[in-house]
This record gives C-alpha cells, structure tokens and sequence, in this order.
C-alpha cells in the first residue's frame, strides 16, 4: 500500500547535535501509528519537520508518492498536515467554536459578509456537529475555553486539527498532563478521527497506552528509526528493548 | 472540574448558573453606575436631573468616550497607548493650522475665522489622518520591532505633544473656523449635542465592528493567545497595526472634536487623558492582560468618573474627593476581574 506520508533518510543537526540522522517514517492511510523513543532521540524535531516548522538538512518528504517541501507550517496545513502541540494553542477567551474556526471564519452571505460580519450561528452549529462526530462533550458551547477542564481543551483543540486536517493528525504527548477518564476520552478521541479516514500519528511515553491504541508504532533511537513493529505483535518490553538499545528482535514489514 | 460536569450533554445555550456569574462580574460596575445615578437623584432630583445638568454631563462624556473606544480595542490585544492624549494635542494643532492657513487669515487671529465647510472637512480629515499617522507608528513598533507597547507609546506620547509645541512655539492656536464651533461644538441636532451624536455614532460602530465581524474576533484572538492566532493563519502583525491605527484615529477624531468644543487647542489639557482613557476601559471589565472586553463596558466606566464628579459638585463635597473615589474603585474593579478569572479556573 501506498503510504500517506513518507520522510525517507532525514537529518537535522544543530550545532553539534545530529538530531536526526538519516531517519525514515511512514504514515499509511486510515492508522493510529505511534512514533516513540527515549528523551533526546529526535522525535520532536522529526515532529516539527513533518508539521512545517523546520527544514531538514537532508533528506526528502512525499505525500501520495510525490516529493513536496515544507517551509511553513501553513504549508504543510495546506497538504493536510496539521499538529496539536502540547501548549495546545487555543485562544482561552474564545469559545470552542470560535476557536475551531480561527482564521477560517465562516462570513454572512451577501453584502454583510463582504463587509466582515461573522456567521456565528452557521459556525456554532457546525462545530456543535463536529463535536458530536468526535463524541466530544463540552459542559458548555458558549463558555471561553478558559473555563473548560484540561481533557476539554485538549479534546477542542485535537477536534480543530481533525478539522481541517484531511491527511494527517499529529498529536504531541496528548495525554501528558490528563487523569485517566480524561485520557481515555482523548484516546477515543483518536480512535473516531482514524474511523473518519484521517490517519493520526502520536507522539507518546505510555507505553501501555500506545499499544492499546496504536495500529503500528515505529521506534527512534539516537536520531533514526531502529524498529517498525505492528501494535498486536509486540509486548511492552519488546518496546522498551528497541528504545534504549536498538534492538528489535524480529522487523515487521 | 469534576466529572460530572464533563459527562453534561453538550448544549448550545449558557447556562443559568454561568449567566448568574457573567452578570455579577461583568455587571457590578453597571449596577455601581445605577445605583450612584439613584442616590444623587434620590438626594437632588432638581439639579442631578435636570435636562441641563443630563446634557452637560453627556457633552463631557462626548471626547473621553471617543479615545476610550479605540483604547478599548489596544488593551483587548493586550497593548496599552499612553500616547492618546498627546496624539490627540498634535492633531488638534495640526488640524487648526491647516485650517487657519486655508482660511487665508493671519496666523496671529484670535476668535473665529470665516472659513467655509470645505476648509473644516479638511480640517477634519488632516486630523483623522495626523492621529492614524501616529498610530500606525505605534502598531509598527509594537508589532514588527517588537518592543512593549507600554514603551512604544510613552515615546511617542512624548514626542506627539514635543511636536505640536515645536509646531506652535507652545502657544495654542485660538482661531477656529465659526461654523465648526457653532455647528459642531455647540450645535445640537434634534435637540442633542452634536458632539454626543459624534460619540454616540463612534460607540455603535465600533461596537459593532469589535463583537460582530472578522475582524474584530480578531482583535480579541491576538490579545488572547498571539501564538495560537499565528498558528492559525491570522495575520497578527497588521491586526495590531490595524488596531493601533484605529486607535490613533479616535485621538484624531477627539481632536476635532476638543476644538470645535474649546475653539482653541488644548496643548496643556491632555496631560492625563491616556490614565482617565485606561481607567475608564479597565473599569468596564476590560482586562489588561487582553482578549477580553466590552465597548459597553467601556461606555459605563467612562461614565462613572464624570458622574461621581457630577454628584459630589452638586452635593458640595470637595471635587477633590473624586480623585479618591476613582482610585478606589479602579482598584477593586481590576481586584474583581482578578477574582473572576479565578473562579472561571476553579468552575
């Protein structure tokens, strides 16, 4: 099968620091596929690179097959790539839907929309539908986000990206600072995203959570991808194994 | 946060509970304004409510509440002018030299000059463009320099106020066009004061650009998170010139308005405008910390102070005590937003 998106041999390097040497990663079609690895082995700058938020030294990026280059993250939006960070990047004040829609605001029709009135009604309702597709509930759709609970945000803000995103979801450490209810709705979250057909990549430590969620997972050391394992053929500690020595036993295709 | 309240159906309207609490933080200072309007009614009906003392009261609202409007939107991307007062000073001068070189009559006229309505609508648009010039100077260096809007603008309060006196060697210009002193600064339209008219018409749209259009979502999306707007395709940087612009406008707009008011400028009469104007803005739940914000808000605490001078006038209680009272309440209006933006963390 085709992959969605393909990074074949990235590097980075700052100063002294290879970052990324010669590392390869996939995403297929329709999966939740996992990028883990131990602090410092280059998964956030793999992250920014795939996101638009920096360039590699070397290396090539193909979506569908074809090469293409990202020099912003608005770029990388406009291929369908979009990435939810762990700062979130919300607007507190606003509210959900305003914030769902934030520089892609829905105009009156007609004369009133040339002169810049919002259609807030329209744009209430469709992020209302939205959160209904995801299953993401919200005490309230007038409130600032402000006031929502942290497994809220994190659901408005992954709701967003799913959104407009229509390849990818990139979701960096999306339950780092979540109690377990509240992660479990995010993991869900993720599940309903992948049935809609958008394909998720998740940054994540809990290796108990990637295997409960993930279709794949693919494993960085020191800056390149040491291992490829499908989620149901592999136990904690194999992950563990190919984290901290490279090692994976037996390579899954 | 308890679960409980996260298994809630989600539903479109506010809820009672969230409406009580909206009322009682943002609307404790519109009830403050109420219940002083009652109390110097209640103890002189004659003088407090008299239609003389209502107009006089709106004529002085009219200029403060102009500035206050384009502070409004400066503090909601959580910037701050200082400089309003003294752009307002400049483009006074400006606006008055053009028009008394227009007029053709010496430049040492006191009184009025026989300028046409043409000469005053060139007056008029020197002015809005001195105050836009100014603040798109300010939205500059605040948006591509990146340096605090709080030193920004006390540079060019500074140098806004050093030119208009270079301008006028630091001797007001006392000829003003008769119709524009007449027609606007005295003149009444249906029984109200043009310069309220001019203040109220500023309020609306303003208000309406602010909470119904793109822009003004905007507006509140820079003050609340500049990354997350960046992050989303806004372009932050000539939203603020935009807005800093637009702010400067109102100090030019306040000019013409001061003039045709005083007919003379005021070099030496704005000296605290930027304070009464971030006082007045911070009082109607404004928060300085940006994103959020009310030009109706805005329009009650630029009441409050001219009603408590008002009141204690009439009462004889030494005007002195207005400054004392104002201070008190701008700091326990900021204490309450303080509050509340606890209690929308803890709810």
């Amino acid at each position: 099968m085709q992959p969605l998106l393909e990074a074949r041999g990235i590097s980075r390097t700052f100063g002294h620091v290879q970052a990324l040497k010669n590392a390869d990663f996939n995403v297929m079609p329709s999966e939740i596929c996992a990028l883990i690895g131990d602090n410092g082995a280059g998964k956030s700058t793999l992250v920014k690179i795939l996101s638009g938020a920096d360039l590699p030294d070397g290396g090539e990026l193909l979506i569908d097959g074809r090469p293409i280059a990202f020099h912003s993250p608005l770029d990388a939006q406009a291929a369908g790539i979009a990435t939810v960070y762990q700062d979130l990047a919300l607007a507190p004040d606003l509210t959900p839907a305003e914030n769902l829609f934030l520089g892609r605001e829905i105009k009156m029709p007609g004369l009133l929309g040339a002169a810049g009135f919002l259609n807030r009604r329209r744009m209430r309702r469709l992020a209302q539908e939205q959160f209904e597709k995801l299953g993401v509930r919200l005490k309230s759709a007038r409130v600032a986000v402000d006031a929502l609970s942290g497994g809220q945000r994190q659901s408005v803000a992954i709701a967003r990206a799913a959104m407009w995103a229509e390849r990818i979801v990139i979701l960096d450490e999306p339950t780092a600072a979540l109690g377990v209810v509240q992660t479990q709705r995010v993991l869900d979250l993720a599940r309903r995203i992948r049935d809609e057909g958008t394909s998720v990549v998740m940054i994540s430590h809990n290796m108990p959570q990637v295997l409960d969620v993930a279709d794949r997972i693919q494993v960085l050391r020191l800056g390149e991808r040491v291992a490829e394992f499908g989620a149901d053929e592999v136990g904690v500690d194999d992950l563990v194994r190919a984290m901290t020595s490279g090692e994976s036993g037996e390579k899954a295709a | 946060m308890s679960e409980q309240a996260t298994n809630l159906v989600y539903h479109d309207r506010a809820s009672l509970e969230e409406r009580l609490l909206n009322l009682l933080a943002t609307g404790w200072i519109f009830l403050l304004l109420l219940v002083l309007v009652a109390v110097f009614y209640a103890l002189r009906p004659e003088q407090f409510g008299s239609a003389y003392n209502i107009q006089q009261l709106a004529i002085n609202a009219a200029i403060f509440m102009v500035l206050a409007v384009g502070q409004t939107y400066v503090i909601i991307t959580a910037g701050i002018d200082l400089s309003v007062g003294s752009v307002l000073v400049f483009a006074s001068v400006v606006s008055a030299k053009v028009m008394l070189f227009l007029s053709g009559e010496p430049g040492t006229t006191f009184g009025t000059t026989e300028a046409g309505w043409g000469i005053v609508a060139v007056g008029v648009l020197t002015a809005l463009a001195a105050g836009a010039a100014w603040g798109a100077l300010n939205g500059a260096l605040v948006a591509y320099a990146r340096i605090p809007a709080l030193i920004v603008t006390l540079g060019t309060m500074g140098m806004a106020l050093g030119f208009a006196q270079i301008i006028t060697g630091g001797v007001d210009v006392r000829a003003m066009p008769e119709r524009m002193v007449t027609h606007i600064g005295s003149g009444e339209l249906l029984g109200i004061p043009v310069l309220v008219l001019i203040a109220t018409a500023t309020v609306i749209v303003a208000g309406i650009m602010l909470h119904l259009t793109r822009f003004g979502l905007h507006v509140y999306a820079v003050g609340s998170n500049e990354e997350a707007g960046r992050r989303s395709g806004i372009r932050v940087h000539r939203r603020l010139v935009a807005v800093y612009t637009l702010c400067g406008m109102t100090a030019g707009l306040a000019a013409v308005m001061a003039n045709a008011r005083f007919g003379t400028t005021t070099i030496g009469g704005h000296v605290m405008a930027n304070l009464t104007t971030i006082s007045a803005v911070v009082l109607g739940g404004t928060s300085l910390f940006g994103g959020k914000g009310s030009v109706f808000g805005t329009v009650v605490g630029v009441f409050i102070p001219i009603i408590l001078l008002n009141g204690f006038v009439i009462l004889g209680i030494p005007p002195f005590w207005q400054t004392v009272a104002m201070g008190a309440v701008l700091i326990a209006a900021v204490w309450v937003d303080q509050l509340k933006r606890r209690l929308r963390k803890r709810s």
